[in-house]
């Protein structure tokens, strides 16, 4: 165990990365097949304050499979780089042995096989359970528990109770501070209510009301953990009002403000901030550009992006974190600080194994409480699938081809969209898919699906515009969501070009013939952000295609042809 | 595939995009302006003087939350004394119909030469600003603003 953490040292000098402990003993562990929580757990700590960090959980209250990227391009300055490394090129970056157990937390490769040995990851109470050890173990005035958003929206019990499941969860696991995106989703007033009765600070520097340009949150707050002060920044998604309904949200601005951010920084430490940490919702790689132009951060929390990372980035003097989702991962970053500034540190990404992890009673019980209402509804087969159904991948998932598939049936269309979105659970092949499965990967406030005609010219011009907000060589101008997913056209990407200049090639597959310019086509789509957009809502659809089909099979997406990598 | 697409028509894309994704902008087609129609009008105003860039800061936003109210703030670097001030700041756009978007006229009295407003973009395009000295020189500045249809990820 020695001779790996040296060799993980070693391994960071050569990256500039400082993956501590990784994973630590994991991978021999999950080769003899003894996982153990004391495994996960096992953490050496150092200095005197714990910061630990959740995100992107998407109200998955309980464990599910979440399968990682194959696909997660880098572009510009981030080609090839971690987080945009995938399989086996991940493994060797972190020095994951292929069939561990880190393997099956961290890459998509041998996905299903994998899922039988380790079994679901995340489950609220697997988190609180890991949450109050670590408190036990460092003392709870050592600690600090930071949730970086998208925590209330994903299932359908976060869609019913508008956020409440969700904010009473991580109310009762103590949560310091959190930041946000998909919580807007519910609108002004209802995040406002939530934000106002919750403990967990609710932070957005970034956020001003448009009449007055006034802050509309608190914009950081201090606090003292075992002695030291740290002031932590919130950072909300900053494209919220672009890429969601910007009508659930009339009266407020965003942005990435970055010369706000360097104020505040400024200000933290003239109150006496020994660490100054941005708990952000920007994506990974906004976060990168962003650790070298803005001075005095030392940690940044990452979060939007959904990129796991079993090590610590070093951007400068800014240490960046990147925790993963769905409840897969509770990150630990243990901080030496002296003469306020960052002397040492130990960081783990610890994933939370549902079956090697005992659940804490307490939250189980109130987990069970929040589902009990729906618990029919939840567990009602629809369908099966003979196929690995999965979302996240920058051109396709199969949960989305079967989405779109479902819409070009159910609503008699000729093309499909699906949009991009990174959160939703893997089904394995054998699986049932319960409405809960279905609910899981449309569970959103907006979900008509509409029905409309569109011509080829306006295709191709979505298309790019949705390619430049991925592949845009500057972080600031991405979005961080994956391409917008199409049934019934393939088409080309050089996800190299510039805007207006990668997509070619667009066929209408039932044909095999080339998109015309002028012609209009049927379009069947869902995630309008537009106000009053008509049709069912997509889980209605997808549930009927289901139901109509009895077993899925998804047969590989050729449709999509990349070059430019 | 250059072929079946005509060239793009960015204004219907967005119309229509806005069911696929994102934002509305509703209207008729009007021609645009471009880089050349904001030269013709900045020759007309200034005669083809020479223009300087520096001490202009202007202030929008790389991405528009919404294409229909773009916040802008422009700021010049003047003493504004009797002697020297800013008599105007021009700010005009290379994507809309018209290339003039507005005029902020200023005197010494003003104390600084700075001021904000919301301004409408039809699409991604540069925005151009010129500021007007007592002493007849000229400054610029110029930023792209991107308007994009949205839709997300996340």
């Amino acid at each position: 165990m020695i001779s790996r953490r040296h060799f993980l040292q070693a391994t960071a000098a050569a990256h500039a990365l400082s993956l501590a402990s990784g994973l630590g003993p994991l991978g021999r562990a999950a080769a003899q097949q003894r996982l153990t929580e004391a495994d996960i757990l096992r953490f050496e700590p150092v200095g005197q304050v714990t910061i630990l960090h959740v995100t992107d959980i998407h109200a998955q209250l309980v464990p599910l499979h979440f399968r990682e990227p194959s696909v997660n391009l880098g572009v510009g300055d981030a080609k090839g780089k971690p987080p945009h490394l995938t399989d086996a090129a991940f493994r060797e970056y972190f020095r994951i042995a292929a069939g561990s157990a880190d393997a099956f937390a961290l890459t998509a490769d041998d996905f299903t096989q994998l899922a039988k040995s380790y079994g679901r990851m995340g489950g609220m109470d697997r988190v609180a359970r890991l949450v109050k050890a670590v408190r036990a173990e460092r003392g709870t005035d050592k600690v600090l528990l930071l949730d970086g958003g998208d925590t209330w929206q994903g299932s359908w019990t976060s869609l019913q109770s508008k956020g409440q499941d969700m904010a009473g969860v991580m109310e009762a696991l103590g949560t310091d501070a959190m930041v946000s995106h998909w919580e807007f989703t519910y609108g002004e007033e209802r995040v406002k209510e939530l934000a106002e009765k919750s403990k967990v600070a609710f932070l957005a520097q970034n956020i001003r009301d448009n009449e007055w340009q006034e802050p509309v949150f608190a914009p950081r707050k201090m606090f003292e953990k075992g002695g030291a002060k740290i002031a932590v920044i919130g950072q909300a998604f900053p494209r919220t009002p672009i890429a969601n309904p910007r009508w659930m949200i009339p009266k407020w601005e965003f942005g990435l403000r970055e010369d706000d951010i360097s104020k505040q920084v400024e200000e933290a430490r003239a109150e006496g901030a020994d660490v100054v940490v941005l708990l952000s919702h920007n994506g990974y790689d906004v976060d990168a550009k962003l650790a070298s132009r803005v001075k005095g951060i030392d940690v940044i929390l990452t979060a939007h992006t959904h990129d796991a990372m079993p090590g610590a980035e070093r951007i400068g003097d800014t240490l960046l974190i990147a925790s993963g989702s769905h409840g897969k991962f509770v990150s630990r970053l243990d901080l030496d600080i002296r003469a306020k500034k960052i002397a040492g540190f130990r960081y783990k990404l610890m994933p939370v194994f549902s079956d090697a992890i005992a659940p804490d009673p307490a939250m189980k019980t109130l987990v069970e409480t929040i589902r009990a209402p729906f618990a029919v509804e939840l567990s009602r087969e629809v369908g099966r699938t003979d196929s690995l159904l999965y979302r996240r991948g920058n051109f396709n998932g199969t949960f989305d081809d079967l989405i779109a598939q479902a819409m070009l049936a159910e609503r008699d269309a000729e093309i499909a969209l699906s949009p991009g979105f990174r959160w939703g659970g893997t089904l394995l092949p054998g699986d049932p898919i319960t409405f809960e499965a279905i609910s899981n990967a449309t569970a959103i406030t907006y979900p008509a699906c509409y029905r409309m005609q569109m011509t080829g010219a306006q295709l191709k011009d979505i298309l790019e515009d949705v390619a430049d907000n991925i592949f845009h060589p500057d972080p600031y101008f991405q979005g961080g969501g994956d391409m917008v997913r199409v049934g019934g056209v393939g088409y080309a990407i050089d996800v190299s070009g510039s805007m207006g200049s990668r997509i070619s090639g667009l066929t209408l597959l039932k044909t095999g013939q080339p998109l015309e310019a002028s012609k209009a086509y049927t379009v069947a789509g869902w995630a309008s952000v537009n106000e009053a957009t008509q049709g069912p809502p997509i889980w209605e659809v997808v549930q009927a295609h289901v139901a109509r089909q009895k077993t899925i099979r998804i047969e590989p997406n050729t449709a999509v042809k990349v070059t430019g990598a | 595939m250059a072929g079946p697409h005509a060239p793009r028509t960015r204004r219907a894309v967005l119309r229509l995009a806005a069911l696929a994704a994102a934002a509305a902008v509703i209207g008729p087609d009007l021609a645009r302006a471009d880089a050349k129609a904001v030269e013709a009008e900045l020759k007309k105003l200034f005669d083809g003087k020479t223009m300087a860039e520096g001490r202009v800061k202007l202030d929008v936003p790389q991405i528009a939350e919404n294409g229909l109210v773009v916040p802008i703030t422009v700021e010049v670097e003047s003493p504004m004394t009797e002697q020297d001030y800013v008599k105007a700041v021009h700010v005009f756009a290379d994507g809309n119909p018209l290339p003039g978007v507005l005029s902020f006229k200023f005197s010494p009295a003003a104390g600084r030469a700075s001021a904000s407003t919301r301004m409408r973009l039809a699409q991604t395009q540069n925005i151009i600003a010129v500021a007007e000295m007592s002493n007849g020189a000229l400054f610029t500045a110029k930023a792209e603003v991107k308007v994009t249809i949205g839709g997300c990820g996340g």
